[in-house]
């Protein structure tokens, strides 16, 4: 292969053909193109005109340059040009060794990775090199092999959801004592870890060590935390860089049960920053739904961590005394509590001893004083065991003697008697309100609105205890919200009512807050690893390298302070472990953290992970060849003006076709001209009953009609259509003629629909029996009963025959009848409004409604209106004048329908009161 | 050829043009008439003849409702110029007349029918007799000579251009030539000289396609006549352009010249304007001649 400015040539010297083309130039310049030959009238003036000169029009410049292009590229891809090919590298011998740090960080690059080793592996197969592998988060004793016995197994490799730890490197250098030597190529992930310089010593001991690694930044994601009312993210990369940002997605399941993305939100690495940290602001129902964030775009364990309890919805079981207040809700002691948790936690109802064994996080006692024996046990268990208890005040507790002498275990302070009352009706004083929350509140930073106020509650004793147990005050420094913790849980007593009786505290935005504080605080999961002594985590769903989580399998469980404390490793999987009901999420990282970038001594030649294979463009250029004298073809046409010629237009089409694929849009021609014959005029239609000389009287018929509008008004129709119900589009029309007839098939569902749309839509249908009316649309006619069943599925209004004022009776000319070829009375339209009453002195009531969306009649008007091609009359009406007086009335209900389908109710605007009065001779 | 079969089969096919051609004619003639109808206003009293009962066979068109609505009785308002007048037409069935440059267009010929038929009916319709030049139809009034003409028109002419039939003129008539007269001017000159010789003036239409006015080719172009006998071949069509335009409106100013000798009326009609356009102007020319008035 010849190499010429980064191009490979496999056959070079047919490249000195290209010296060819400006003969070729010279020649095409010469040929004349062929004449066309035309038909043409005006040969008798031309005759006897010579030509200026005798030479063709000359090819144009720019045509030949095309076809010089064309040649050109055909010489260069038949030359077989190549790219990338393949640069020089150092060729060796003996074994060589694949090291391979196999974490999680290199998990996203792994594609590229594995093409990278192929690639070696290739070469190595070529200069008959053995193999081993050592992937240095999995060390095993590497075996030397024919590289293509490695080629199939690469696919197997995967990344570790862990960094290499210092003990596997220990075994890694154990198992190349006696290896003997080799030389080393080693794919890194680009993560820093301890210990990787001894082993490098080690390798370079045996042979040459090369590095592949990739100028990805890796990135990483630390476990989530839940903090001031927000989930807080925080972000790593290896290395600092420019300004980035990065978009974590929170996944979790959608109502229906489904993975999806729930939120996601970007935190932004400022320049020269390892670290980014954003919040998450989420409504806590969407919150506990999360089970993992990941990093969008990248793929490994390290960028997405998982979610446990600490960001799960709570379970709330609320319990008050009076249960049988039926009526009063909103004087219900937990209508309050129950509107500010229930979006947010799940609430249990039931008594004490029904919902303990439901094991929620939150006990909500609204004045309830005192607790049977048989209840106090277990809610005291299940404090110490990390519940939280809140209990409100009320007047039944002011007036028991609970925690009046001594502190009752379920009570943060002791209370005095009676409580007492500010700003009552029968006290001094003023309402009280809150004073700020203190520092060591869980309350501390909410801002207290200024209505505030409190007028009754139940007072603390004072104890020297109590002063560490207040969280929130009066401003007259009264503890208002008391606390204590028990075991891992703790009890909240609220001194007021969970209703607006006492104080307006209930009412307010600061009662959700304080609530949603308390909630939150009461994640008994304690993580520490002192909390976890003695307990046996079981892992449920593991993560692999690339951060798919898998079922845990066999896996054995891990004793709770190593969960929290040890390294990930094969004993330690991240992923979510479970212990009785509590589950915890041991993610790759841990709070402390950090990443750093790998960088190798200066000896050590360092390769990107990129490969440009060998890519032949000779396919490419021929092809381009091809499309050059397509277009060739193409410009001569048009330039010898045979290009648009009628006998040609097909052809053109065709290479056009040929060339540019076939036509994206899928629209028939046929419709195509269906569409333009019926919109771009005027155009009547009737419905095809498939009884041909019905269509054929109905076509006549309408073209009767039209050429009488033709001459008689401005309407100017084009020759009538039929219309097939099922294929046809009806939009075009503004109306259609409907014979009916006993056999005509009933339509189908679809077109039924196109039909009730076209009604809606201001269409009119005009259906004719053609019976005379006969039965009257009684069921005795065949006619009739067949349009009963034609029209059933239609959105037909109420119907009356056809009033004396309608619309229809003077919209060009002035009728009372309606005549075809029969002449009944019994013409049916729209019902018009029943409320519509006739004015003293006006010929006809106020009707300002819209086209009567359907006209019923058995006249037989097509029969009449009918004209064969030369206009003459195609059927007899009557006899006589008289009957050519009918036929003539029948033309006049036609050019009064359609003037009525085209202006509609215009003639039935009083503007025209006068003027009609006038006609009428009133 | 002539066998009977034959004979059949190319009368149906005569027979199936004819009505299109006649509807097309009295769609157009049609759409004159509603323009016309204003020549019926106050001031223009010496057309006005008398007012007569309308008696049966008085088609419903020709009853003046504004005279009869004074009383219950029907008139029918007559005019003077009622006194028929003969109109002789000639139109082109040569075959230089079958062309047209793309199919949107119709042929120059079924243009010159339809508007030649057209003007048939209008001038029937006004009460003048109408026919052809030459022996075949003298002028007749009535529906039927519609008919006759119509089946004339459609008679194809197998000479490549034919020259104006001047045969048969009566004198002081009328006439109407309609043509693209491309072929011998010497015709022409000879039929309207012997025309003024009679006293019979009229109007030429000279009915040609837009591509005959654009001459929009280029390239090397052997054009021939629509009959084949005739053929020219350049190696630059662009470059006769000017000179092929040059000669046409030499022809066209012969032609002028020649009307303006003979007291006729000269006008060009395109095959990509409106049927009606040129209609209204055939007819204005004639009205304008004292023809219809």
């Amino acid at each position: 292969m010849m190499v010429l400015g980064g191009v490979g040539f496999t056959a070079p010297w047919l490249l000195l053909a290209l010296g060819a083309l400006p003969i070729l130039w010279l020649l095409l310049r010469a040929v004349p193109p062929a004449p066309v030959k035309r038909r043409f009238p005006g040969v008798a003036l031309l005759l006897g005109l010579k030509d200026d000169e005798t030479v063709s029009d000359r090819t144009p410049w720019w045509l030949l340059l095309l076809r010089m292009l064309a040649v050109a590229a055909i010489i260069v891809g038949l030359a077989g040009p190549v790219l990338n090919p393949e640069a020089e590298q150092a060729e060796g011998n003996g074994p060589l060794l694949f090291v391979l740090d196999g974490s999680w960080a290199g998990a996203t690059r792994w594609p590229q990775q594995q093409e990278a080793i192929e690639a070696q592996l290739t070469r190595a197969s070529r200069l008959g090199r053995t193999v081993g592998f050592m992937t240095l988060t999995r060390p095993e004793k590497p075996v030397f092999q024919s590289a293509d016995v490695w080629r199939n197994r690469l696919a197997g490799l995967a990344p570790a959801p862990w960094q290499p730890s210092t003990a596997m490197l220990q075994s890694a250098r154990a198992a190349l004592v006696d290896a003997g030597d080799f030389d080393t190529m080693w794919f890194s992930d680009t993560l820093a870890y301890e210990g990787r310089d001894a082993l490098l010593d080690t390798l370079q001991q045996r042979g040459t060590v090369e590095a592949y690694q990739t100028a990805v930044n890796v990135l990483a994601i630390l476990p989530a935390t839940y903090e001031d009312g927000a989930v807080q993210l925080r972000v790593l990369r290896a290395a600092a860089g420019p300004a980035r940002d990065v978009v974590i997605q929170a996944q979790g399941r959608d109502p229906a049960g489904n993975g999806r993305i729930l939120a996601s939100v970007t935190a932004t690495f400022e320049e020269g920053d390892t670290q980014a940290q954003t919040a998450l602001v989420l409504p806590s129902e969407l919150r506990a739904r999360i089970t993992r964030f990941d990093i969008a775009g990248q793929r490994s364990a390290g960028a997405s961590t998982l979610s446990d309890d600490g960001l799960r919805r709570r379970e709330v079981a609320l319990i008050s005394a009076r249960e049988n207040r039926e009526g009063l809700e909103l004087l219900s002691p937990l209508h309050y509590i129950e509107q500010a948790l229930a979006p947010t936690a799940d609430l249990i109802d039931g008594s004490l001893g029904d919902v303990l064994p439901a094991n929620p996080d939150v006990i909500v006692l609204a004045d309830i004083a005192t607790l049977s024996e048989a209840e106090a046990n277990p809610l005291t268990d299940w404090i110490e065991s990390g519940g939280l208890l809140i209990r409100f005040a009320g007047p039944r507790i002011a007036a028991s003697d609970i925690s009046r002498i001594d502190e009752d275990p379920l009570m943060p302070v002791r209370l005095r008697a009676g409580g007492r009352s500010v700003g009552g009706a029968m006290s001094w004083g003023e309402p009280k309100a809150l004073s700020a929350f203190s520092n060591g509140s869980p309350f501390f930073g909410l801002g207290i609105p200024d209505d505030v106020t409190v007028s009754a509650q139940v007072v603390a004793q004072p104890d020297p205890t109590l002063a560490t147990r207040v969280i929130a005050s009066l401003s007259d420094g009264t503890p208002l919200v008391t606390r204590k913790n028990v075991g891992q849980g703790q009890i909240v007593l609220f001194h007021v009512t969970a209703t607006a009786e006492w104080s307006t505290l209930p009412l307010s935005g600061l009662f959700v807050e304080m609530l949603e504080r308390l909630a939150v605080s009461s994640s008994a999961a304690s993580t520490t690893p002192d909390a976890l002594e003695g307990t046996t985590w079981i892992p449920r769903r593991v993560l692999d390298g690339f951060g798919t989580l898998t079922d845990a399998g066999a896996l054995a469980g891990v004793d709770g302070p190593l969960l929290v404390e040890a390294p990930t490793g094969p004993m330690l999987p991240p992923g979510l472990y479970t212990s009785g009901d509590r589950t915890f999420a041991r993610n790759v990282l841990t709070a402390d953290t950090e990443l750093s970038r790998t960088v190798w001594p200066a000896d050590v030649p360092v390769r990107g992970l990129a490969v440009a294979p060998e890519q032949p463009v000779a396919g490419w250029l021929l092809s381009l060849a091809i499309l050059l004298l397509l277009a060739d073809v193409v410009v001569s046409l048009s330039l010898s003006g045979r290009l648009l010629n009628r006998s040609n237009a097909a052809a053109t089409a065709l290479l056009a076709m040929l060339m540019f694929g076939a036509p994206a849009d899928a629209q028939t021609p046929d419709e195509e001209a269906f569409a333009l014959s019926a919109t771009s005029e005027l155009v009547l239609a009737h419905v095809i009953t498939g009884d041909a000389q019905v269509d054929e009287i109905a076509l006549a018929g309408l073209k009767g009609l039209g050429d009488t509008l033709f001459f008689r008004t401005s309407v100017e129709p084009a020759p009538p259509l039929g219309v097939n119900l099922e294929t046809d589009e009806l939009a075009f029309f503004p109306m259609l003629y409907w014979p009916v007839t006993p056999r005509q098939p009933t339509p189908s569902a679809e077109a039924y629909a196109q039909l009730n749309s076209y009604l809606r839509s201001g269409g009119m249908i005009l259906f004719d029996t053609r019976d005379a009316d006969t039965a009257s649309f009684g069921a005795s006619s065949p006619n009739g009963r067949k349009l009963q069943e034609l029209a059933a599925p239609l959105d037909i209004p109420a119907l009356e025959p056809l009033p004396g004022d309608h619309v229809i009776t003077r919209t060009f000319y002035l009728l009372q009848d309606f005549p075809g070829r029969h002449n009944s009375r019994g013409v049916w339209v729209e019902a018009a409004d029943p409320n519509a009453v006739q004015i003293d002195g006006i010929p006809f009531r106020d009707l300002n409604d819209g086209v009567t969306p359907v006209v019923i009649g058995g006249n037989d008007w097509a029969a009449a209106w009918a004209v064969n091609a030369g206009g003459e009359p195609l059927l007899p009406v009557g006899r006589g004048y008289s009957g050519e007086r009918q036929r003539e009335i029948a033309y006049r209900f036609g050019i009064n329908l359609v003037m009525h389908v085209l202006t509609g109710n215009y003639k039935s605007d009083q503007v025209h009161v006068p003027a009609l009065l006038d006609r009428l001779g009133q | 050829m002539n066998t009977p079969l034959s004979l059949r089969a190319l009368s149906e096919t005569e027979a199936a043009a004819l009505p299109a051609l006649l509807a097309k004619a009295e769609h157009l003639a049609g759409a004159v008439l509603l323009g016309a109808h204003g020549r019926r206003r106050a001031g223009t009293g010496d057309d006005f003849w008398q007012y007569r009962p309308a008696q049966i066979g008085d088609s419903r068109r020709a009853i003046d409702y504004r005279r009869s609505a004074m009383g219950d009785t029907e008139f029918v308002r007559e005019r003077e110029w009622q006194i028929a007048q003969s109109v002789m037409l000639w139109v082109d069935q040569g075959a230089s007349m079958r062309f047209t440059s793309s199919d949107a267009l119709p042929q120059k010929i079924g243009r010159a029918r339809v508007l030649g038929l057209a003007l048939a009916i209008l001038l029937n319709r006004g009460g003048e007799r109408v026919g052809l030049t030459g022996t075949a139809l003298p002028p007749r009034s009535g529906r039927p000579q519609i008919l006759s003409l119509a089946q004339m028109f459609c008679r194809d002419d197998t000479a490549e251009y034919a020259p104006p039939e001047h045969r048969g003129m009566i004198p002081h008539a009328r006439a109407v030539f309609i043509s693209d007269f491309m072929g011998d001017i010497d015709g022409v000159r000879t039929a309207l000289t012997k025309a003024a010789d009679r006293g019979v003036r009229g109007v030429l239409c000279h009915v040609l396609d837009p591509s005959e006015e654009a001459f929009p080719f280029t390239g090397r172009t052997i054009f021939q006549s629509m009959g084949g006998t005739l053929s020219h071949e350049t190696l630059k069509a662009n470059d006769l352009k000017d000179r092929y335009l040059a000669r046409l409106a030499e022809r066209k100013a012969e032609l002028q010249s020649l009307c303006a000798l003979t007291g006729w009326q000269y006008g060009v009609h395109h095959t990509d304007s409106a049927a009606q356009a040129g209609l209204l102007w055939l007819y204005g020319a004639l009205d304008a001649r004292g023809v219809a008035a």
